[in-house]
């Protein structure tokens, strides 16, 4: 079977890889960008540094990332890893200031109520500050998921194959066909990612949905 | 009973917050701390659950210097009211209500059976008990910041500007419900608000705190009113202090048999008065009708002062009455007599005004 001219087994194939590389780093990046955030709003001098700080490696061109990664890690040029790497230090890009913000959104009234309760520092920002920053973070987290899925199509340029790879193959072969199945795959995963964090987020925030 | 020595927080930039504060908060009293803004009030109150941490002085919570506990679980201990309720937005009524419970390690049944048995304690339905606190209003969600402080059954409650934010006609019942449940529960509370009408009605005793955080006057509610200590707290304490002192006065006012109408009869026999009291079945009274009305129309109006009621309640039934006899009734609200005014001010000037001196310490006049 095949789609305007591609095969669809290759699609699929293609889509799963484009999923890993853009969704592993995700998660990486979230579970990296929680301790830093809440490191920022801990000890206000740290707030500047390490947002702005995190911030600025958006700006590296990924291609230029892609490349420069195998010297600092030490892996092929080929290798996936770089690719993993590099989006995870986006998605770090992206949630930082989203994490130290959403922490900061929480109340302070209800920040006084925890600690008034005796809840000590860190079982406070587990049971409270976290929870409550829930859907700030939800919405960032958003963003960074349709920026991953956009960058990662740029790795074609080094082999690594996923589904910017059709565009690279359409161009060389000067066919419109694998541009635009590349095109439609990559807006079906990032609608994808979109519905998988509605629905976590709302799973993790009945009292939103009962607040409205 | 906490105790306070010599208590005062220093900022580093300099500022003082609060300054060299002694007074006692006694064991099963509520000790209200009043003052303008800026007074260190609140300061003072969460230096005694050390969410703030006194710069000099010590604070002895039945004997025991806080300084030397774990913040966490002293604070677990002592129950906490804030303004706006300050519960867990993302907690139901009973998960919030479980939080200390739950921080004592109390298992999820037993916590969540307290949660219930507190609930229904400070008068909120069972059927709020799943829903989450922006569901509910204000005066509601402040029930729940009531009974999520008792659910450990603490000793001590500190409450901060707890009615400030509901609405005005909640807040009086409020008031009474938490007076009530005081009494009941035998809760040493520290209150603070800037509401010194709200201090007289609810406070044992009362801390006048000036900017600064210096201790301008502690004393009851009634030599507060008699004596101000100085300028300061006679302004602070407001123009009508002398009416409102009568709120803790008590006398004897001759009280006048009254020859009422029952509901639902028509023209009784006159008495000769213009104006007859008329009362239910069970002898309550309903409102006044005046006898040239031909319509016989009811005028609701006149507060209803009780048989052993303060001056201040006698007076005011007195003067909001459209026939000038003020109401009394007994306890179970059935019709004692009236009385009239010009006789409760004749009381007023033979009654002794209220005496007692200023204290700074405990060991004062209660």
């Amino acid at each position: 079977m095949s789609l305007l001219g591609v095969d669809l087994a290759t699609v699929l194939e293609l889509g799963q890889d484009h999923l890993l590389l853009a969704g592993v780093p995700l998660l990486v990046g979230l579970a990296l960008a929680i301790p830093l955030g809440w490191l920022a709003t801990r000890r206000g001098w740290l707030y500047p540094p390490l947002v702005a700080g995190t911030g600025l490696l958006y700006t590296i061109p990924s291609l230029a990332l892609f490349i420069l990664l195998p010297g600092f890690l030490g892996t092929r040029i080929l290798d996936p890893v770089n690719v993993l790497v590099a989006m995870t230090v986006y998605t770090l890009a992206l949630l930082t200031r989203t994490v130290a913000d959403a922490l900061l959104s929480v109340p302070g009234h209800v920040r006084q109520a925890a600690t008034a309760m005796g809840y000590g520092p860190a079982r406070r920002f587990l049971a409270v500050d976290l929870p409550l920053a829930v859907p700030v973070i939800s919405a960032g987290l958003r963003v960074a998921a349709v920026s991953n899925v956009s960058i990662v199509s740029v790795a074609a340029l080094v082999g690594v194959s996923q589904l910017g790879s059709l565009f690279t193959d359409g161009f060389n072969r000067n066919a419109m066909g694998p541009i635009v199945v590349g095109v439609i795959g990559c807006v079906v995963l990032a609608v994808l990612f979109d519905l998988v964090i509605l629905l976590v987020t709302r799973l993790l925030t009945p009292w939103k949905v009962s607040a409205s | 009973m906490i105790r306070l020595e010599g208590v005062g927080k220093r900022y580093p930039d300099g500022t003082v917050a609060v300054d060299d504060l002694s007074l006692e908060a006694p064991r099963g009293r509520i000790t209200v701390l009043v003052g303008p803004s800026g007074c260190g009030k609140t300061t003072t109150l969460r230096m005694i659950n050390r969410m703030v941490e006194p710069t000099s002085g010590r604070i002895l919570v039945d004997g025991e210097d806080t300084a030397g506990m774990d913040a966490a679980r002293l604070r677990r201990s002592i129950g906490y009211v804030i303004q706006h309720a300050g519960l867990f937005p993302h907690r139901t009524v009973l998960g919030n209500v479980m939080t200390v419970p739950r921080l004592h390690g109390w298992s999820r049944a037993r916590a969540r059976e307290r949660a219930r048995e507190v609930l229904e304690l400070v008068g909120l339905e069972p059927a709020h008990a799943r829903r989450y606190p922006s569901q509910l209003s204000g005066g509601q969600q402040q029930r729940v910041g009531v009974a999520r402080a008792l659910a450990a059954d603490p000793d001590v409650l500190l409450m901060d500007e707890p009615f400030s934010a509901v609405d005005p006609v909640v807040r009086g019942g409020l008031q009474q419900e938490f007076l009530a449940l005081q009494e009941r529960l035998g809760t040493t509370i520290v209150l603070v608000t800037h509401d010194i009408d709200e201090a007289i009605r609810l406070g044992h005793r009362i801390a006048v705190l000036r900017e600064g955080g210096t201790l301008a006057q502690f004393s009851s509610p009634a030599d507060l009113l008699a004596h101000p200590a100085d300028d300061f707290v006679a302004d602070f304490v407001g123009a009508d202090r002398g009416y409102r002192a009568l709120s803790f006065q008590r006398a004897q006012v001759p009280i006048h048999a009254e020859q009422p109408l029952r509901e639902g009869t028509g023209h009784a026999p006159g008495s000769g008065e213009a104006w007859r009291l008329v009362i239910d079945a069970d002898g309550r009274p309903l409102g006044w009708r005046h006898t040239d009305d031909p319509e016989e129309r009811l005028r609701l109006g006149g507060t209803l002062a009780q048989q052993d009621g303060t001056l201040r309640s006698m007076l005011d039934a007195a003067l909001s009455a459209p026939s000038g006899r003020g109401v009394v009734v007994d306890d179970r609200g059935v019709l004692v007599g009236t009385v009239r005014a010009d006789e409760v001010l004749r009381a007023i000037q033979q009654a002794p005004r209220p005496t007692g001196d200023t204290v700074r310490t405990a060991e004062g006049t209660e």
